[in-house]
């Protein structure tokens, strides 16, 4: 073959190239597709309140998400109320919004709310607290498991030469996360002989009872080898009452939360021994990929259920280093959507 | 004023005699209830309690009621904790807290004393004020933490003083200065004259509106006592304090102790032991572990008997009703 005829092979084959991208876009219906599909849709997501860590990631992991495929993205904020929820609520499904995200304060009360939203074609997805009807999809944990992870971590602080005693700060006992936790720690503690629980107060997830109860376990228990607090916010007022017994590092304090730097923090402080992070981020994530998948479905709502748990892991000190946790400060820096 | 002291005795001598039978029993058949640390322990975790009982006492004493401590609690001491974060000194932020209080208390005061809109209402309406602007305007987040560098020198929860913990002396001392108030001051025993008959104190003299104003300013002081207490031990604090059933629990031990809501009767004393009867109970219950609804029942079981009890052995009638009685 001389020269010119491979300069000329060769020509044709980049003129091939350079001109078949387009023939591939023009052929690819996915992008139009997704964007006629989610644009302008409306997308509302209520918390139990917005003011505290896990509502403030949702907000910009999910919001930020949303508005990058030019949806709308609300919130409604019931600060802690369950009346005023159920109000916000009946309010947004007469709006009509495309998607409804839900944190629910119990296993109850939006339950018909949910039936009526999905009955005016608003899809629901269920966020961290399982209520006792599914809805289009539930993203969180698996409670149980987590529990399990939990019992697993204060396995490695009750070994031989402990007294094997463990007392937990519950939340409540109307909650899901608080009972389906309770439940998984079970679990482990009936599979494990020398381990048993002694102790189990609830916290109604308020820090300043949970010092008061975690003061009055330990006077009954001073060789408790671990507490399992169910709830980080709570976990403060369990650590404070350890720390005033002068049992810090003596008893493992092991809860959960959502992974924000404030956990960092405990744990590099040893204020925290084990935590099971449920992973605001990796949480939000999942959220997204559902919307996106319910709204392009074509489906009605309440047609499909699906359980989305996030895989979560035990995280000590040694396995967290700088950036590992997410940071509400951070993310408030760069609420620039 | 013979009236002042007697009335609301046998409410009292009923809730002693419930704590006191609680007290036995849990010590003969509770181990680990009767022990030096369990009750020092007990007297620690009703501090709190305590000391928004005293102050709302004061104010419940003088026939008002403070619906705002819980959200003063709150936001006076994660206001303080925020000016710390700011980078400004301790003292600055103490001054700026009890300025903060007192304006609190004031703005109580004036708006039942001056406006004269019933305490109920003006307290509520102050207290979602007073929440609604710290949320917004103060604190980004639902809770404030103490910055690191300061957490030695305000760490309250591992102060000890002869083996006794400082909070169990912060509630003593407010004890003091209220009885102090209450039984030392002439504005004191003004407070009982308001509560008792409130045109009959204006009509000899006594300058009844400065004083409603002075009445919340304590409770609002007491409050911001606690919200120390609180921040001190967590350190940090939680304004979801505000949504909890802490406020309930406040009224509980005042009128459980036996100052009535109508006023004029009762002191720091009823105060106290309503806070005991409720810290023996709750302690007790925890050691046996009881579900936290039936602990619910319980504690509403008890209160509905004392309340039942006083009123069988104090019938009310013409000569005892008095107007206002919620």
């Amino acid at each position: 073959m001389k020269f010119y005829e491979k300069f000329l092979i060769l020509v044709a084959v980049m003129t091939a190239f350079a001109t078949t991208p387009v023939a591939f876009a023009q052929e690819d219906p996915g992008p139009e597709l997704a964007r006629s599909a989610l644009e302008g849709k409306r997308v509302v997501l209520m918390p139990m309140a917005m003011g505290f860590d896990l509502a403030q990631g949702w907000n910009y992991y999910i919001g930020k998400e949303v508005k990058s495929w030019n949806g709308v993205f609300e919130t409604r904020d019931p600060n802690w109320s369950v009346e005023a929820g159920a109000q916000a609520l009946t309010d947004v499904i007469a709006s009509k919004p495309a998607v409804i995200i839900v944190h629910n304060p119990d296993l109850r009360s939006y339950v018909k709310l949910f039936k009526r939203a999905i009955k005016a074609g608003i899809y629901v997805i269920q966020i961290d607290n399982r209520s006792a009807f599914n809805t289009d999809a539930f993203i969180g944990s698996n409670w149980e498991t987590l529990g399990e992870l939990e019992a697993t971590a204060a396995l490695d602080h009750c070994g031989d030469g402990t007294s094997g005693k463990i007392g937990l700060i519950q939340g409540e006992q109307v909650n899901a996360s608080s009972i389906d936790q309770y439940n998984g720690i079970m679990n482990i503690v009936n599979a494990n002989d020398h381990i048993q629980v002694v102790s189990k107060p609830y916290s109604g997830w308020d820090a300043t009872k949970a010092q008061a109860v975690t003061t009055t376990m330990l006077q009954q228990h001073p060789d408790l080898c671990a507490i399992i607090d169910f709830w980080d916010g709570t976990a403060t007022g369990t650590a404070a009452a350890i720390r005033a017994a002068g049992k810090t590092g003596e008893i493992a304090l092991i809860t959960t939360g959502g992974g924000e730097e404030v956990d960092c923090k405990m744990l590099n402080e040893g204020t925290i021994d084990a935590l099971v992070s449920t992973e605001i981020p990796k949480q939000s994530a999942a959220v997204n990929a559902v919307i996106k998948m319910l709204l392009q479905s074509g489906l009605p709502a309440g047609t499909m259920t699906t359980f989305n748990y996030t895989h979560e892991v035990i995280t000590t000190k040694d396995d967290i280093y700088p950036g590992y946790c997410w940071s509400l400060e951070r993310n408030a820096a760069n609420m620039d959507w | 004023m013979n009236s002042v002291w007697k009335t609301g005795v046998t409410q009292e001598i009923a809730v002693v005699a419930v704590a006191l039978s609680l007290f036995v029993g849990f010590s003969l058949f509770l181990s680990g209830f009767f022990s030096a640390s369990n009750l020092v322990g007990l007297v620690r975790n009703i501090s709190v309690l305590g000391v928004l009982g005293v102050g709302m006492g004061i104010v419940i004493i003088g026939r008002g009621i403070d619906l705002s401590v819980i959200s003063t609690l709150a936001i006076s001491a994660a206001f303080f904790i925020e000016l710390l974060n700011f980078g400004l000194p301790i003292w600055i932020g103490v001054l700026v807290a009890i300025g903060f209080v007192l304006l609190i208390g004031s703005m109580n005061g004036i708006l039942v004393a001056y406006a004269e809109i019933p305490p109920i209402f003006a307290t509520l309406a102050v207290g979602l004020f007073v929440y609604g602007f710290g949320r917004s305007q103060i604190v980004g987040q639902d809770v404030a933490y103490i910055p690191d560098e300061l957490i030695p020198l305000l760490d309250l929860g591992t102060m000890k003083f002869l083996g006794i913990p400082v909070e169990v002396y912060i509630f003593a001392v407010v004890c003091l200065v209220a009885t102090i108030f209450l039984r030392y001051t002439k504005y004191g025993l003004f407070t009982y004259f308001m509560g008792d008959n409130f045109a009959a104190a204006r009509n000899i003299g006594v300058a009844v509106r400065p004083l409603l104003v002075l009445q919340y300013i304590l409770s609002a002081a007491f409050a911001a006592v606690a919200g120390a207490i609180v921040a001190g031990t967590l350190l940090s604090i939680n304004t979801r304090i505000v949504n909890s059933t802490l406020l309930y629990d406040v009224i509980l031990i005042v009128v459980l102790g036996g100052i009535g809501l109508n006023g004029g009767k009762g002191g720091v004393r009823n105060v106290v032991f309503g806070a005991l009867l409720i810290g023996i109970l709750v302690n007790g219950m925890t050691i046996l572990d009881l579900e936290d609804t039936h602990q619910n029942l319980i504690k509403a079981l008890i209160l509905l008997t004392v309340v039942t009890a006083d009123t069988i052995i104090n019938q009310r009638d013409e000569q005892t009703e008095k107007q206002g009685d919620i």
